[in-house]
């Protein structure tokens, strides 16, 4: 199967005012693959994933230069950002489903987007609950709050809210460091899954999740792309010193 | 007693101190409600909401009546004008810009200021300069203005108190602003908005100086909105002031305690099925 590029980042320099985030970086990510980000804390895991779906926009003094392409198209040159985000769904660190029942967290995104039948939203909440194998567990409990699950189920919940819009690509921030392990566990399973039809980014402080799920790891530092590849290559024989010294756990 | 023992004597002092406020908090609110009741209710008969005020007859009901004109009015200007003004600040304008600040220095400016100056305005301004004279309408304005601080100051806080984590949700959906906060951020901030309005409702019903210098204190049915009236609090202040019905005077207050209560008790049934299965 040949490999075609989802996101091409170039020469991608980000402030937040007068700090630099992000330093000059390059990276393509394969469609149809988990490409997974690491590095220490404040590195810019989480200013780089957000800018791709310039979710960095709502942060008040944040500048970028370099462009960024999806599909071939800039999505920091004229375009509709509410479509990019349709387009390029997000799940976040902490669950935050809304303060509504859990049939409506998932018609929120459909509605926003100019789904009114009722058949048709119906259909969509169970595809994207099953997608995000929580179907069994809140079929029986649609009109009750999203609140009421637990931690687990509101991740889970919101990757189903994410899938509701029929993104192509998946962002998630440190999805499950908020979760038990055995939530983690499904959450894992459930990417593995998911990549087939959606390409997804995900960020990491485990060195075993990005083991386990990713195709290919990008390690940052300091703002900085310090080594990306195949995620096999990067854990077993790191070439920068500083990337070896973190996944071993030695850095510092 | 065993427990106590063990407490270190700072501990015991705090604890004392606690129950000691709890238990005169508790007990004055019981006295004055207790005493308003019990002076007040052997007077309410039906005689006392008559539809007109006569000397023999001292009905309180124009008085409740221009009590109820004067809390919608007032509300109508208000909530609005505050809610929206709120929503700019929060949602909308630069956060911590210099607007921003000046507004927020206004309206707690405003929010300090002596109900009788309100009053003093309300008259020369809509009273005399506008022509409404002494009326529901110069009231209401003026009340309106008194409770707008109020209004936006809680919905302010309450629209901040709403997790960013809710419109980075909605926003990463591909939602715009005006989405997001009418139907994310203001369900969510809905509680705390009325809770806003409910203060609101209890400064304007307690209110008497303003009152007596915009609306008047005469014991009749208003006609139209131009036309003058009284409110419960102003009934209130004319009975006792007058020294002669002084069971009167209580009886008003008792079903000025019962509306607060029913207002509030009604605001809080809408606060809670707007935001039923919400969680
Ligand atoms: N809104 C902001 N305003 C100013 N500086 C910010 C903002 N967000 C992040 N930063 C700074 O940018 C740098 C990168 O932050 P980022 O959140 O991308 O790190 P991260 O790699 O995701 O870290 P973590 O692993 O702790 O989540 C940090 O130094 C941080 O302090
Ligand atoms: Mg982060």
């Amino acid at each position: 199967m040949e490999i075609t590029n989802k996101f091409l980042i170039n020469d991608v320099n980000l402030w937040y005012s007068d700090f630099q985030a992000l330093n000059n970086i390059n990276m393509d990510i394969p469609e149809h693959m988990i490409t997974a980000f690491i590095g220490p804390s404040g590195c810019g895991k989480s200013t780089l994933i957000k800018s791709l779906n310039r979710m960095n926009d709502l942060v008040e003094g944040c500048k970028i230069t370099g462009s960024i392409l999806l599909d071939g198209e800039n999505i920091y040159g004229d375009i509709d950002v509410n479509a990019l985000r349709k387009r390029v769904g997000m799940v976040f660190q902490k669950p935050n489903p809304f303060p509504m029942s859990i049939y409506d967290n998932i018609a929120y995104g459909p509605r926003t987007h100019g789904i009114k039948s009722k058949f048709v939203l119906n259909e969509i909440v169970e595809k994207s609950l099953q997608d995000a194998a929580i179907w069994d567990e809140t079929k029986d409990r649609l009109k009750k709050s999203a609140l009421s699950l637990s931690g687990g189920q509101q991740q889970r919940l919101c990757i189903a809210r994410a899938l509701s819009v029929q993104p192509d690509v998946l962002l998630m921030d440190e999805p499950t460091s908020a979760l038990d392990p055995i939530s983690t566990g499904k959450i894992e399973e459930l990417v593995l899954q998911l990549k087939k039809d959606y390409t997804i980014v995900i960020v990491t402080h485990n060195m075993q999740q990005a083991t386990r799920i990713s195709d290919n790891t990008g390690f940052f530092l300091l703002g900085e792309l310090i080594e990306y590849g195949e995620t096999q290559q990067i854990f077993s024989i790191p070439q920068d010193k500083r990337c070896e010294d973190y996944i071993t756990g030695r850095f510092g | 007693m065993d427990k106590l023992k063990r407490k270190k004597p700072v501990d015991l002092i705090l604890f004392l101190l606690t129950w000691l406020g709890i238990i005169i908090t508790v007990s004055v609110l019981i006295f004055v409600v207790g005493y308003v009741v019990i002076n007040g209710l052997p007077f309410i008969r039906p005689s006392l909401f008559a539809r007109e005020f006569t000397t023999e007859n001292q009905s309180l009901f124009p008085a409740l009546v221009g009590t109820l004109m004067i809390v919608g009015l007032s509300l109508i200007l208000a909530v609005p004008l505050g809610v929206f003004s709120a929503i700019y600040l929060v949602e909308y304008a630069k956060r911590g810009s210099r607007f921003v600040k000046i507004v927020r220095l206004t309206t707690e400016t405003l929010a300090g200021i002596p109900s009788i100056v309100y009053g003093l305005f309300g008259f020369i301004f809509f009273g005399v300069f506008l022509g409404w004279g002494l009326s529901l309408m110069s009231g209401a304005f003026t009340t309106s203005i008194m409770i707008l601080p109020l209004i936006m100051r809680t919905t302010e806080e309450s629209l901040k108190s709403v997790p960013d984590t809710y419109r980075e949700g909605s926003f990463g959906l591909g939602a715009g602003r005006l989405r997001t906060v009418a139907r994310i951020v203001l369900p969510a901030a809905t509680p705390g908005i009325l809770a806003g309005v409910i203060l609101a409702i209890g400064r304007i019903v307690g209110e008497t100086a303003a009152i007596i210098f915009t609306l008047g204190n005469v014991a009749r049915m208003p006609n139209n909105l131009f036309d003058t009236g009284r409110t419960l609090s102003a009934h209130m202040y004319a009975l006792a002031n007058e020294g002669t019905h002084p069971g009167e005077a209580h009886a008003t207050a008792a079903v000025l305690l019962i509306v607060v209560l029913l207002i509030n008790a009604l605001s809080s049934w809408i606060a809670r099925s707007i935001t039923k299965d919400r969680g």
